[in-house]
């Protein structure tokens, strides 16, 4: 394990500070992606400052159809709060499918957001769901949220307090999760709400999570799987590597946003 | 370094440790409880699965500092005089080869029992198999191994 000095942050103010005292510092989340990182040497913080126990970003809140879920909550919480699950299904269905239980239970909705790793869960909900991530400093819309592979708006030193979003009439997210490491090869979240149909991809395109437009533009017509049948999904950009080329992929987008809006209903 | 301060199987222990001592390595390693296996060290396998606050999680890839003022428990205190339900329906069922992925089984078995029973769900054959997502045994085929959990689900 690469050698670290460890800081518990008791709040959201305490771990800006610790972090900006600290010479090339970064925010621990649920480690689950950062400790293997560290362990491998593709990471080197000076500092580790653990945001895992600050409660004023934990927890889950639902008022009238607006969703509030705070940064450090973890994905075994996203996954069995009943009234998360009553009103978007969609977001308790994808997080109790990332990882195995011993990770979901450390792992958090903000550390998954903030790496936004390109075969990632989250960011596809993010996206699709129109969601607003509140930082420390900002608000900033998902759309412009996420830039590209493991690429965000935030800032150094900023960081994710909460993200909310309007739970959407209809909501739904499928995966075809890599055989051996349960990533997505292509995951796509489908939904439908006021503002209109959102349908965003991760695992599939080599630039991380992206949305699309025609098949946005194909379900606005009918909200049905069989709208999809004549959409064209193009290979390029799509990730090609020893699990799957981009032809492959490509299918992949078209068959997961097929069942995504079946489950959807 | 640190003095890294928690509740394992039920008795206070500190330890002076590096900031960067993984909880597996200080359950192990400073403790002494070799009970807890490191397998893959990448969070794949399961071996060192562990319970911290009531909740299973892989020990290899949480710092020990993180758990400081924690309660966990190992392998060692699942037992209570006699085996824990779990331990005699592995026994029972011939639910282990090797043996060393069997710590982290039991582990996750209880874990997974315990979530079921809290929601009010029924653990059935093929539930048990999803939730096994996180343990690799590569002696068994696993099929005893479910259905040891499933014999200690009628009996915790």
């Amino acid at each position: 394990m690469q050698n670290t000095t460890y800081h518990k942050a008791s709040s959201a103010a305490d771990a800006a500070a610790k972090l900006s005292g600290a010479e090339d510092g970064a925010l621990l989340a649920g480690g689950q992606t950062l400790i293997p990182t560290m362990k491998q040497r593709l990471a080197a913080p000076s500092d580790l400052v653990d945001i895992s126990g600050v409660e004023e970003m934990r927890g889950i809140t639902v008022s009238g159809s607006t969703v509030t879920i705070g940064a450090m909550t973890t994905h075994a919480e996203v996954a069995s709060n009943a009234e998360l699950r009553s009103i978007c299904p969609g977001i308790a269905d994808l997080a109790g499918h990332i990882g195995d239980p011993a990770v979901r239970h450390r792992g958090t909705l903000g550390g998954s957001v903030a790496n936004n790793d390109p075969a990632a869960d989250y960011p596809a909900a993010m996206l699709a769901l129109g969601a607003t991530i509140k930082t420390d400093k900002r608000e900033i819309a998902a759309d412009d949220f996420f830039q590209g592979m493991f690429s965000t708006a935030l800032d150094e030193g900023e960081m994710i307090v909460s993200v909310s979003f309007e739970a959407p009439a209809k909501g739904a997210y499928a995966k075809f999760p890599n055989p051996a490491s349960r990533y997505a090869m292509c995951g796509v979240f489908v939904a439908q709400g006021a503002g209109g149909v959102r349908v965003a991809v991760t695992g599939a395109g080599d630039d991380g999570v992206f949305r699309s437009a025609d098949m946005e533009d194909a379900l606005s017509g009918s909200f049905s799987a069989e709208a999809l049948d004549n959409v064209s999904v193009s290979a390029d950009g799509m990730l090609s590597d020893i699990h799957g080329d981009a032809a492959y992929r490509a299918n992949l987008v078209k068959v997961m946003a097929k069942r995504a809006v079946a489950a959807a209903g | 370094m640190a003095t890294v301060s928690m509740t394992v199987n039920g008795k206070v222990v500190a330890e002076v440790v590096e900031d960067r001592t993984l909880l597996v390595d200080y359950i192990r390693e400073h403790l002494r409880l070799t009970g807890t296996h490191v397998g893959c060290d990448t969070s794949q396998c399961g071996a060192c699965v562990v319970h911290v606050n009531g909740k299973a999680v892989k020990s290899c890839t949480m710092l020990a500092a993180a758990a400081d003022g924690a309660e966990v428990t190992t392998i060692e205190g699942v037992a209570n005089g006699d085996l824990h339900p779990m331990q005699k329906a592995f026994n029972d069922n011939h639910g282990l080869q090797c043996g060393f992925c069997t710590p982290g089984m039991i582990m996750s078995g209880i874990d997974m029992v315990n979530r079921y029973k809290a929601e009010g769900k029924t653990l059935d054959e093929a539930a048990i198999r999803a939730e096994l997502e996180g343990n690799i045994c590569r002696c068994t085929g696993y099929h005893n191994i479910v259905k040891s959990i499933s014999q200690a689900a009628g009996e915790m």
